[in-house]
């Protein structure tokens, strides 16, 4: 089967909204999503939340999510609130 | 929180309680997840972050003050509503003091002479239990404290304190999420209950359980697995000693036990007074609004106030007026009462007000002395005050240091209140707190104020450190033809000259005696040749004693300049237990037992080594070997003190040496210039000398062998003995030196030989990639197959690559061996394999015990100590096989 990759760059002041419309289009994707967090130095607990219904929907259509250069900080909290093990990632 | 709440909490809380159920799981788990998250999202919060948010808190909290101390009052009907305005101020502002500008993110503290940083490691969520008697102001310090170390709470408050505090949190909460506080960083539990405290508390996602409380919430706590921080009730004893201000003293304890009607558990309880101010202090009360007791009242007042049945005090009573609980007991007091003083005969079941009692009633005691006070004190302590506070009242610093040794609190404040005192910041330098820790007494695991260093964890960065090293030799050592010449130089009323009978027979002392410093008495010490017994010791030790000697002149081998060492030790330090002084050790600068001249005694006597061999350099080293025949052992002893102050180094000593003595100790000199050069501890001041010995060596030992009378071979191997001598005094020998130890030791071997049946086969060993590393500060990586290459290149042995080069070196040593008519095996000693093989148990031990090998730069397992012995008993050709039991470094 042939995959898609999509790539979606995700700005430290609309990480949220970002999270959001990507979730949305998830429904129309198959294959692999990139998200590119080297922009994001902090996330807040909304986008964590986000984060979290957007690798829901990545699980159901069995799409793998790539996080693409996250910081160590925002890492960290991934691994505190046990959504890293949910993505890969590229540094 | 009172005693006998804790106690019903303690019948309440079994951790075996039922648990709640489904949906209240849920709501719980739900509150757990939202402050995970929150805690997650704070570990990204900036030191600035943190304290911007800190201080808004703060100042709502002082805003809040009054309401909230309104809230508390209303709802509890404990305590005095000013007297908890300040508490809630003391919680917001005095906690602010402290904390304001201490480093809680990032490193928060660095020891730069110790190269340690610490840095701050949130502990993500907390479960907090507040008690009833200090409500708000307990959750504002909570609060504070826990925004500060960037963690999250959730709070469990007492259920008639639960309004109050919920008010609080939320006021915490709004301050915090308005300057940028993560949300969710606070939550308060609805109608918290006891499954939920017990679910919670075991829930995996809580990082900490803070309880303030009684045993029963302390107990839970510290039973349920988790980390806990409990800290619970007290007794406080108070000792108001004769050389006391009384005035002072009094006002500070009606401060104390009154404020917010005693509910402060550091407050006073039993007040033991010294006999002779017993009255006045009664008087002073009185004056100042006390109401005394007399027996009848106390009866009285015991019965009400009491519980005869627990023995502890009545609910009814805690955070009550004194004229409320008069009026209630029927006790008739003035309107203005502001405490109930009792006298009371001792501490126990039978002098029921002798126990804690968080309301204003203070028992007081007349001491008989200072030793009645201070026991009465320790059984106030010992009646469930273990651990919390105490109060002294004195001037007298041996009194006040005696009371602090006896009691056994986390706080003993002097000369200020009890319950103010404790906290913290207001009467002295104590760190603020709402949190009393009471030690493992009372069952907590600090005996600290807690504040924000117990709700992070740190961690250590240590780096490693560049340890100071050293270079220690004798501070003058004259060498050359002639340089016995010298000693003229050194003024001596009485010299004893320890030598030989060698030394004596062919002139050698004699020379020595017509350089010495004129006027001197001489007189000379002849000791058998061998390595010195403690017998002779004690007569070398009787001589110096008899003469008052003032100089000691060894002339001689290693054995006659060890034994003058230790003579000299033992006539300074007749104390000295040299049996202790050879006590093993792993690094000189932390070795248990200390020489005394090295730390106590005057010099009395110097000591000057003229050496007659050229191979030990026993003449500039700090090492002695004593043999003990009547416990039939050797005493090794090893320290600077032991050093020759002077140290003569004249080859006309050594032009006789017999062939097989000038190979015997020339090879030990090589050795000892090869072990130090490859040792954990070479540096480079001990580098230089041991190639300079080497090289002096190889060069010099085959011409001093065969050409006896070459007077440049002998000084210059005379030379390179001690040359290699400074360098193993300073960076120790190997593995090579342990094992000839003990085979040589073991078979009557000469040490020099015995080095050399070592010598290539310990060089191929230490070349080879180690089985096991060594670790040493010292070194940085594994450098000894290079260090042999490099002896290989100023020997100008050729080689490629730094394996040719190593077995290049080892050939070249074969060589040399060869040339010096060495036997090349054990086995052609004529020892029989059935006994070496049944020796090696014993030479393992033995050499596995010799401190020799610690500086070794391969850590030696005993297995290849075995395999190292056989190859030394077969002889066979190390140069071939360089990797011994693994392959050779490249």
């Amino acid at each position: 089967m042939a995959t898609t990759a999509a790539f979606l760059k995700i700005e430290e002041q609309h990480v949220l909204s970002a999270l959001q419309r990507a979730g949305a289009k998830l429904e129309n994707e198959n294959g692999e999503t990139v998200l590119d967090f080297s922009s994001v130095n902090r996330i807040d607990a909304r986008a964590l939340q986000a984060l979290e219904e957007f690798a829901r929907i990545a699980d159901q259509k069995a799409i793998k999510v790539v996080v693409r250069g996250a910081s160590i900080d925002v890492y960290k909290v991934l691994k505190l609130v046990k959504l890293a093990g949910r993505f890969s990632f590229v540094t | 929180m009172s005693v006998i709440e804790a106690v019903q909490e303690t019948i309440k809380i079994p951790l075996t309680a039922e648990g709640p159920n489904p949906e209240r799981i849920a709501y719980l788990d739900s509150l757990v997840s939202r402050a995970r998250t929150a805690a997650a999202v704070f570990t990204q919060y900036s030191q600035e972050d943190v304290d911007r948010i800190v201080r808004a808190m703060v100042l709502a909290g002082l805003e809040q003050a009054q309401y909230l101390a309104r809230l508390a009052v209303e709802e509890t009907r404990l305590g005095i509503m000013e007297d908890k305005v300040i508490k809630n101020m003391v919680a917001s502002e005095f906690v602010y003091n402290y904390v304001k500008d201490k480093r809680t993110v990032g490193i928060i503290r660095e020891f730069p002479d110790r190269n340690l940083a610490e840095i701050a490691e949130p502990i993500g969520v907390l479960f907090s239990l507040t008690p009833i008697t200090n409500p708000t102001s307990t959750v504002l310090f909570k609060c504070i404290v826990a925004i500060k170390t960037r963690n999250t709470v959730i709070f469990s408050p007492h259920p008639k304190a639960w309004r109050c505090c919920a008010e609080a949190v939320r006021i915490m909460y709004e301050a915090a999420i308005k300057h940028g506080a993560p949300e969710g960083v606070f939550s308060c539990l609805e109608s918290p209950t006891l499954p939920d405290n017990v679910y919670l508390m075991k829930h995996k996602d809580i990082g900490l359980i803070d309880a303030t409380g009684g045993p029963g919430v302390v107990k839970a706590a510290y039973s349920s697995g988790k980390p806990a921080l409990g800290v619970g009730p007290g007794n406080t004893p108070v000792y108001l000693e004769k050389s006391a201000d009384v005035n002072n003293a009094v006002v500070d304890i009606i401060i104390s036990k009154t404020f917010d009607n005693g509910t402060i558990c550091a407050s006073e309880q039993t007040l033991v007074i010294d006999d002779e101010i017993y009255d006045a202090v009664l008087q002073k009360f009185a004056e100042l609004g006390a109401h005394l007791c007399n027996e009848k009242e106390t009866r009285l007042l015991e019965r009400g106030v009491i519980d005869p049945q627990t023995g502890f005090m009545q609910p009814m009573a805690v955070g009550q007026k004194a004229t409320d609980i008069a009026r209630f007991i029927g006790l008739s007091v003035k309107p203005n009462t502001k405490l109930l003083v009792a006298p009371i005969q001792g501490v126990g079941r039978e002098h029921p007000l002798s126990v804690e009692k968080l309301f204003p009633v203070l028992a007081v005691y007349r001491a008989k002395s200072v030793a009645d006070a201070l026991k009465v004190c320790l059984d106030v302590n010992h009646a469930g005050g273990i651990g919390h506070t105490a109060v002294i009242f004195s001037r007298n610093e041996e009194v006040i240091r005696k009371f602090g040794e006896v009691i056994n609190v986390g706080r003993i404040i002097v000369n200020s209140p009890g319950a103010i005192g404790a906290l913290g910041a207001v009467y002295n330098d104590l760190v603020p707190t709402f949190a009393f820790g009471c030690g493992t007494g009372g069952g907590n695991s600090t005996t600290d104020n807690v504040n924000i260093y117990h709700y992070l964890n740190i961690k250590r960065l240590a780096r490693r450190t560049q340890n100071h090293m050293w270079f220690r030799v004798p501070n003058q050592i004259y060498f050359n033809m002639n340089a016995v010449e010298n000693l003229g130089q050194f003024p001596s009323r009485c010299t004893i000259v320890v030598t030989n009978p060698a030394m004596e027979q062919i002139g050698h002392v004699d020379i020595v005696r017509r350089h010495i410093c004129p006027k001197t008495h001489v007189h000379v010490l002849v000791i058998p040749d061998a390595e010195p017994e403690v017998k002779v010791i004690r007569q070398g030790v009787e001589a110096l004693n008899f003469y008052k000697a003032d100089q000691i002149i060894a002339l001689g081998g290693g054995s006659v300049i060890d034994a003058a060492k230790i003579m000299k030790l033992q006539y300074e330090s007749p104390e000295a237990d040299l049996e202790e002084l050879a006590a093993p050790f792993l690094d000189l600068r932390k070795r248990v037992v200390q020489y005394p001249t090295a730390t106590e005694k005057a010099h009395r006597a110097r000591l000057i080594a003229i050496a007659t061999t050229s191979g030990t350099g026993s003449e500039v080293t700090p090492f002695a070997v004593l043999t003990d025949k009547e416990r039939g052992r050797k005493v090794t002893l090893a320290d600077y003190s032991l050093t020759p102050d002077v140290a003569i180094v004249d080859p006309q000593f050594v032009m006789s040496m017999p062939k097989g003595l000038t190979a015997d100790t020339g090879i030990d000199c090589l050795t000892h210039a090869l072990e130090a050069g490859v040792s954990n501890y070479a540096s480079p001041y001990t580098d230089c000398n041991a190639m300079q010995a080497i090289q002096l060596a190889f060069k010099y030992l085959p011409i001093a062998y065969e050409k006896p009378g070459d007077e440049e071979a002998r000084c210059m191997m005379h030379n390179a003995a001690c040359i290699a001598a400074m360098a193993f005094s300073n960076a120790s020998v190997g593995v090579n030196h342990a094992l000839a130890h003990a085979f040589g030791a073991r078979f009557g071997i000469a040490h020099g030989r015995a080095n050399a049946l070592m010598l290539p086969h310990v060089i191929a060993y230490n070349a080879a990639v180690p089985t096991k590393f060594m670790p040493s500060p010292y070194t940085q990586g594994y450098v000894a197959h290079k260090k042999y290459a490099a002896f290989a290149d100023l020997l100008g042995l050729g080689g490629e690559t730094v394996e040719q080069k190593v077995e290049n070196l080892v050939a070249a040593i074969e060589k040399l061996l060869d040339r010096l008519e060495f036997p090349r095996s054990i086995a052609e000693l004529g020892i029989s394999k059935e006994e070496f093989e049944k020796a090696i148990p014993d030479l393992v031990k033995a050499a596995f015990d010799d401190p020799s090998w610690r500086s070794n730069p391969r850590m030696p397992l005993m297995t290849e100590l075995v395999e190292l012995l056989w190859k030394a008993y077969h002889g066979r050709s190390a140069a071939k096989s360089p990797g011994t039991t693994s392959q050779c470094v490249v």
